[in-house]
């Protein structure tokens, strides 16, 4: 259950501006790949292009095609919410959902969709997911507390069960770890190891240690200037972006000099 | 003397620099008492009266705690203590107006409040015997009438008002033509003047249904044309309240776009949304004008708003005074049990909408 992801040619827009620009690249399955770069270089927009999630915003769009497992996610007629089923997605800050409890959360991709499911067969996903997400042991007593009493790192491993509950093919992560703390950081980075070897996972960080952790392969963007459209520099091998890099700009980025 | 370790050195009169010259404690309340004191031996000799002797305790206290916080404390402090006052006194101020007319309307309307009085319809019997017509007092028309009445304009209002709220902030696009329309037109309907509203349903009635076209349905219309604006504003602002993180951790679960406004948006925005309506509905209960007009006034019993006049709570409390029965005193006193009963109800209506926000309020814990 994992999908090899190609993006040719791409181009991203919010209304008339030119946010990336040419981006190519293939990301294969059962592999995690870190995305990096400074601020602003459109590493959210490309991952967000990964389940049509930028359309959110009006007037966003793209040149160019995103194929995962070879079917077009922008060939005419694709339907975004078949789409986002197959590739999930975890954010910056932990959201789940307030009004639901911490068993709700994990059914809410069923639930939501008014898909009917026994409740053995709730249960075991419930417990499945949790498990996955390394979450089972700490709330396998309190499943009907509101997830919102669990701490941060503890929901932002809620919001990754609640995104494996749907199978997806690929989980796309959004600086998952900017908003907790180391110890909640190496959990959440322990899982990511776990959950690679079922699914493709794309993560967008800001920590370099993190990247050179957990990714197999690191893509570097980056932006001439404001109001330029951001680029994809160099994409390798982790070992290969972080020890010997063939780009002068790569270089400067993971030893620091800027960004 | 030996000293323990932990033992904490006995309080000396140290000079700290984090402490300054200060008041004493309760200075607030002596100096009220004595602005009282004071204010009130003065007026004796002129004639005493409490409005000027309350007002005259405000200015004297006001006076006094600046003066002494200035000379023993420091400006800033000064300054706070003053400014401190004139709030108070702002908020006293304010709230005089409401407990007045909550005392007023409670102790005039708490002699009428029976069973009866809930229960049956007013009317004249004749008693053949000794040739007397007495009234009975009696408010049940009026309650029947209000609850229909506000519960039809309710069901107008609030779809129409919740769905244009969901158009307005899931839907129109920020440059939408149709949005500036329907938030310009929200607005001109919420400065509407009641009477207006009133004027409206009643001559659209006798467009449709002739002349004489009094009846329940009628005044909803006119209550919904004042509701419909105010659900609109609130539940707007409460969807809006509803974070974009909520709507995308859906949507990244292949939510489609309806069931994630149903299930989470509305879901998450519920208990603001029922605090708006119930708002909504408090606001336009105690409506007379419009419902004087649409529905006209009546003493007897209709249960039917699709025909003939009805009577609400408010309206008799407006009739009860304005167009008394045989009895002035006994219809007075109606108007004041009918005002009574309209603020017991809108007071319920709150407290159930309390109660239904806190059922549904996201819980952490
Ligand atoms: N919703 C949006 N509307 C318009 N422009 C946006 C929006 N989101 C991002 N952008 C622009 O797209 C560019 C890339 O942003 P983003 O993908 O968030 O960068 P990163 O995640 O790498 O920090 C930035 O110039 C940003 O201003
Ligand atoms: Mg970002």
């Amino acid at each position: 259950m994992s999908k090899r992801i190609e993006v040719h040619d791409l181009n991203v827009y919010y209304g008339d501006f030119l946010a990336l620009e040419d981006v190519s690249l293939q990301i294969e399955p059962r592999s995690v790949t870190a995305f990096i770069g400074p601020s602003g270089c459109g590493k959210s927009t490309l991952l967000r292009t990964l389940n049509r999630m930028h359309e959110v915003v009006p007037g966003a769009h793209v040149e160019g095609e995103v194929l995962i497992g070879g079917n077009d996610l922008y060939a005419p007629g694709v339907d975004p919410v078949l789409v986002r089923r197959q590739v999930g997605m975890v954010f910056q800050r932990p959201n789940p959902f307030p009004t639901m409890s911490i068993r709700e959360n994990v059914l809410a991709g069923v639930k939501l969709n008014n898909r009917k499911i026994s409740k053995a067969d709730s249960d075991d996903l419930v417990e499945s997911s949790l498990k996955g997400a390394n979450l089972w042991s700490e709330v396998q007593d309190r499943l009907h507390k509101p997830g919102a009493s669990l701490s941060g790192g503890q929901q932002q491993r809620l919001c990754i069960a609640r995104a494996i509950a749907v199978s997806p093919e690929v989980v796309l992560m959004d600086e998952p770890c900017s908003a907790l703390d180391p110890i909640s950081t190496l959990a959440i980075e322990d899982l990511i190891e776990e959950l690679k070897q079922e699914y493709t996972i794309v993560i967008v960080t800001h920590n370099m240690q993190q990247a050179s952790r957990v990714s197999d392969k690191t893509a570097f963007f980056n932006i001439a200037g404001a109001g330029k459209p951001g680029k994809l520099i160099e994409y390798d091998d982790t070992d290969t972006i972080f020890s010997r890099p063939s780009v002068q700009a790569t270089e400067d980025y993971v030893s620091g000099k800027f960004g | 003397m030996t000293t323990t370790i932990g033992d904490r050195p006995s309080r000396m009169p140290v000079t700290s620099t984090f402490t300054d010259a200060h008041l004493p404690r309760l200075i607030e309340v002596w100096l009220l008492l004595a602005a009282a004191a004071v204010s009130g031996a003065a007026l004796l000799l002129v004639g005493f009266n409490p409005a000027v002797w309350a007002v005259a305790t405000a200015a004297l206290y006001v006076i006094a705690i600046g003066v002494s916080s200035r000379l023993v404390e420091n400006g800033r402090k000064a300054k706070d203590r003053v400014a401190r006052a004139l709030v108070t006194i702002a908020f006293l101020l304010a709230i005089i107006p409401l407990v007045s007319t909550l005392w007023t309307v409670l102790v005039k309307g708490i002699g009428q409040l029976s069973w009866n009085f809930i229960s049956k319809v007013g009317q004249a019997t004749f008693n053949p015997a000794t040739l007397e017509v007495t009234r009975t007092a009696g408010a049940l028309q009026a309650i029947v009438g209000t609850f229909e009445i506000t519960g039809i304009a309710t069901l107008i209002s609030v779809p129409i008002g919740l769905l244009a709220a969901i158009y307005l902030v899931e839907y129109a696009l920020t440059t939408s033509h149709l949005r500036r329309v329907v938030t310009f037109l929200v607005d001109v309907m919420t400065g509407i003047p009641s009477i207006v509203a009133g004027l409206f349903a009643f001559s659209l009635f006798t467009l449709i249904v002739g002349p004489k076209a009094f009846s329940g349905l009628s005044a909803s219309i006119a209550l919904s044309v004042l509701m419909i604006p105010i659900v609109v504003r609130s539940s707007e602002e409460m969807l809006r309240l509803v974070p974009t993180d909520l709507r995308e951790a859906a949507y990244a679960l292949g939510v489609t776009k309806s069931l994630t406004i149903i299930k989470v948006v509305l879901r998450t925005a519920i208990p603001g949304i029922v605090t708006g309506i119930v708002l909504a509905v408090a606001r336009v209960v105690g409506e007379t004008a419009p419902v004087f007009i649409a529905a006209s006034f009546t003493d007897n019993f209709n249960a039917d708003p699709l025909n003939g006049p009805q009577q609400t709570l408010a309206v008799l409390a407006y009739t009860g005074y304005k167009f008394p029965g045989k009895d002035i005193a006994a219809s007075n006193q109606e108007a004041w049990g009918s005002a009574l009963l309209l603020v017991i109800i809108v007071i319920l209506f709150t407290i159930i909408a309390r109660v239904v926000a806190r059922i549904f309020a996201p819980k952490s814990r």
